[in-house]
């Protein structure tokens, strides 16, 4: 027997109404019954720390030296089994810099000694625009709601776009396998493997369990963590009373990392 | 049947090229499953040994996909036990699997499967493998 459009569209909704039907009384006889049979439930923790926009202030005046740096790069590295490889094809998330390579555009010849001799703290600024999103052919790295730019190592195939894109150098290449290069690996940390692309993620793991990213943690008050959304956060606070840069703010990639000065 | 000289040679040779998985097994042993290390201490799986048994590596799958991209990270299983979505964490740890070697590894082996898991997953048990 042919079956008309007509025919065809009264058994659809026929079997629709059936259907919706069918879960209503589910519902009524077993109540639950149709959700336990689905898939387990997931989420998140309890104690998440939760943000809008997160932002990271970094104090300028209480890093004056690397070796005050130095111990949140320990903090950064140790914990996320970046390997030390000497010259330049070092894996880096947390780093150091001069003046006039971090800020190349707000120099000028007056520029007070202490700002031109200190060296600055360098990350990921976890941009708003963040053009290494927007070349990545496979979504490997991606920005989250809270603002978080993401690698997600599994389905970087290591094009490198992100890196040509990244306007502040925050990304490495891992050209070897790293774990030769890893003192003392962290078992409960991922190392990489040869062929990804990675960077500093603001610690989200750590974030996801309540707890602050590492080298905020190991920075005794010198860097400031928080969301920038809320007006009341100590991040907006400090914003408010002291003067910030931020890195190439030329680009329009909207960095979120800012330099107290 | 015209070519008939070509042709039956030719459905000859195609019938015993389609077989040969069958018989070129002949007389060799079974495939045997392997003989697996259990947990100690443990009792219960995330899921029951049956399920596991057939679908760890969907389970794997959608826990990388739902705790990198979607941040979450916490699991209740069908009996309402929570578990840390972490392959290291949960899975890997002195508690569970962490005998890789007689568990993991003597599977994969005998199916000639080799997951890429642990090129980036640190075998807690091991420190590095
Ligand atoms: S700093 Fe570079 S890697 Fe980080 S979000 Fe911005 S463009 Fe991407
Ligand atoms: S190297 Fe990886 S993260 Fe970077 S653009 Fe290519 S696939 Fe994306």
């Amino acid at each position: 027997m042919a079956i008309n459009r007509r025919t065809f569209l009264k058994a659809a909704g026929l079997t629709t109404l059936a259907g919706v039907a069918g879960h209503a009384a589910m519902e009524l006889l077993a109540p639950g019954a149709l959700e336990a049979s689905g898939a387990p439930k997931v989420g998140e923790y309890p104690e998440a720390l939760t943000a809008k926009r997160w932002a990271m202030l970094i104090d300028t005046e209480k890093f004056t030296t690397a070796q005050v740096y130095q111990k949140c790069i320990d903090a950064c590295h140790v914990l996320h089994n970046v390997p030390h490889i000497p010259g330049d094809q070092e894996i880096k998330w947390l780093w150091t810099d001069s003046f006039k390579h971090v800020f190349p555009d707000q120099q000028h010849a007056l520029v007070p000694e202490r700002i031109k001799n200190q060296p600055f703290m360098a990350l990921c600024n976890h941009c708003d625009n963040p053009p290494c999103v927007r070349v990545c052919p496979t979504k490997a790295t991606f920005k989250r709601d809270d603002g978080i730019v993401m690698m997600d190592m599994h389905r970087c195939i290591g094009c490198r776009y992100c890196m040509a894109g990244c306007p502040y150098g925050a990304r490495s290449f891992n050209f070897w396998d790293p774990r030769p290069f890893i003192e003392n690996i962290d078992p409960y940390y991922p190392t990489r493997m040869k062929g990804v692309v990675e960077k500093c993620t603001f610690c989200e793991d750590r974030l996801a369990k309540g707890q602050l990213p590492a080298c905020v943690e190991a920075s005794e008050g010198a860097l400031i963590f928080g969301d920038l959304a809320n007006e009341d956060s100590e991040v907006r606070r400090v914003l408010r009373e002291r003067y910030s840069l931020r890195r190439k703010p030329s680009l329009g990639t909207d960095p979120h990392v800012f330099y107290l000065i | 049947m015209y070519n008939a000289g070509k042709i039956i040679p030719g459905l000859v040779i195609f019938l015993g090229l389609v077989t040969f998985p069958f018989w070129s097994n002949i007389g060799r042993a079974a495939f045997e499953a392997p003989e697996l290390v259990f947990p100690e201490t443990e009792e219960e799986c995330v899921e029951s040994g049956d399920w596991m048994r057939a679908n760890h590596m969907i389970l794997l799958d959608d826990w990388r996909d739902l705790a990198v991209r979607d941040n979450l990270r916490l699991y209740s299983s069908e009996t309402g036990k929570r578990f840390d979505m972490s392959l290291t964490k949960t899975c890997l740890s002195s508690q569970c699997h962490a005998n890789k070697d007689t568990f993991c590894d003597r599977c994969h082996d005998a199916l000639a499967i080799a997951p890429h898991c642990w090129d980036c997953h640190v075998v807690p048990s091991i420190g590095e493998e």
